[in-house]
């Protein structure tokens, strides 16, 4: 019985000493909720929509920008609708992307419904079929942290799954005006200069 | 000129060529399609420049989303698809259109003119009013001559403007698949 983890607890984990360069493509739903409860970021480009389209922004971004680090937070839901683009991401092989899904098996926004990650699809091993190379599976603490130091010295495409438990924590909502998060995101993005 | 080169075919056959100048003169460096035998020839003019990155995508809507990302990088993609693909983009056109990102489609069009697989009809007709309907902007280009500065006009709109451009390459001006 693989051990879940709180998702909240998780995410302050995974960016706790964020570096400069880390620029985060939250997904549709909990995930932008877990990304804003740590406070405001203009590096953080929320999506409030575009469902299965997290993987694929981020490796736009990766591609166009090299000597950023980017890393794409979602849920198991959001990565499932967008399956292909891991197949997508393996053939481009960006050193500087990151695909870390948080995985409870449920789509938490709707009802606690059952996605098909639950007990049926593993999505690290989808990874690994897609040929990235640096996947993780990530059940508890200490693999947690593991991941956490990775996320800041990475040099090849990593994708990692995080067991989170099936629970709702209070939503925090960033601003859902699409316009003013891609302005300031490109404003933080020239400011970083690279 | 040998008794086979015929002018008129010469100069239609040039189309993806001078298409393929525009994206190097407008600084596309990345290129997502897929594969559709109307974009062939500038699929491979692309994949084989060391300016463009090439992406091939299992699915249109993938390309919105690269684009998205590209856009919020600071750099110009373009996508490559066939009329089928754009009933595949359209709830992922949402992002353009919430956060106006610029976007340029290049679209070889099926189901119109000589199609022989009716399968392609249903969607190849509605591509323009789907478009619209999406707030992208569309040029549509019957004569070969007219491809390039279609496709010009589009990337200057797109990235001039932050809109969704899209280029219709008409069946007829492509020429129609051979089927034996």
């Amino acid at each position: 019985m693989e051990v879940s983890l709180e998702r909240r607890g998780a995410v302050a984990t995974l960016l706790s000493e964020r570096p400069d360069d880390l620029f985060v493509v939250p997904g549709l739903g909990s995930t932008t909720y877990d990304v804003a409860s740590l406070g405001d970021d203009e590096r953080n480009f929320y999506l409030w929509g575009a469902m299965g389209g997290a993987a694929m922004i981020g490796l736009g971004l990766a591609l166009a920008r090299p000597h950023l680090r980017i890393l794409v937070l979602t849920g198991d839901g959001e990565m499932l609708m967008g399956l292909g683009s891991l197949a997508t991401i393996g053939v481009q092989q960006p050193k500087n992307l990151a695909v870390v899904v948080f995985d409870n098996g449920v789509y938490g926004e709707t009802g606690m419904q059952d996605s098909a990650a639950r007990a049926h699809v593993n999505l690290a091993g989808v990874a690994c079929a897609c040929g990235i190379g640096d996947v993780h599976n990530a059940t508890d603490e200490p693999a947690l942290r593991r991941l956490a130091a990775k996320l800041k010295t990475f040099d090849r495409t990593l994708f990692a799954r995080v067991a989170i438990r099936a629970d709702e924590p209070p939503r925090v909502l960033p601003t859902r005006d699409g316009v003013e998060l891609k302005l300031r995101f490109r404003r933080a993005v020239m400011a970083a200069g690279a | 000129m040998a008794l086979h080169e015929d002018p008129a075919k010469a100069r239609s056959a040039a189309w993806p060529d001078q298409i393929f100048a525009v994206l190097k003169v407008k600084d596309i460096r990345h290129v997502g399609y897929v594969p559709d035998a109307g974009h062939a020839r500038l699929i491979e003019s692309c994949r084989g420049d060391a300016t463009i990155r090439d992406i091939v995508l299992t699915t249109e809507e993938e390309g919105i989303a690269l684009a998205a990302g590209t856009a919020l990088g600071g750099e110009r993609a373009v996508l490559l698809m066939q009329s089928s693909g754009v009933g595949n983009c359209v709830n992922m056109l949402s992002l353009t259109r919430s956060c106006r990102f610029p976007l340029v489609m290049l679209v070889t069009m099926r189901g119109e003119w000589g199609e022989f697989n009716p399968w392609q009809v249903p969607m190849g007709s509605i591509v323009e009013p789907v478009l619209e309907l999406t707030d992208t902007h569309v040029y549509r280009v019957e004569r070969a001559e007219e491809a390039a500065e279609a496709v010009e006009a589009a990337i200057d709109l797109a990235f001039g403007g932050e809109l969704a451009a899209a280029v219709l390459l008409s069946q007829r001006m492509i020429g129609r698949k051979q089927w034996k």
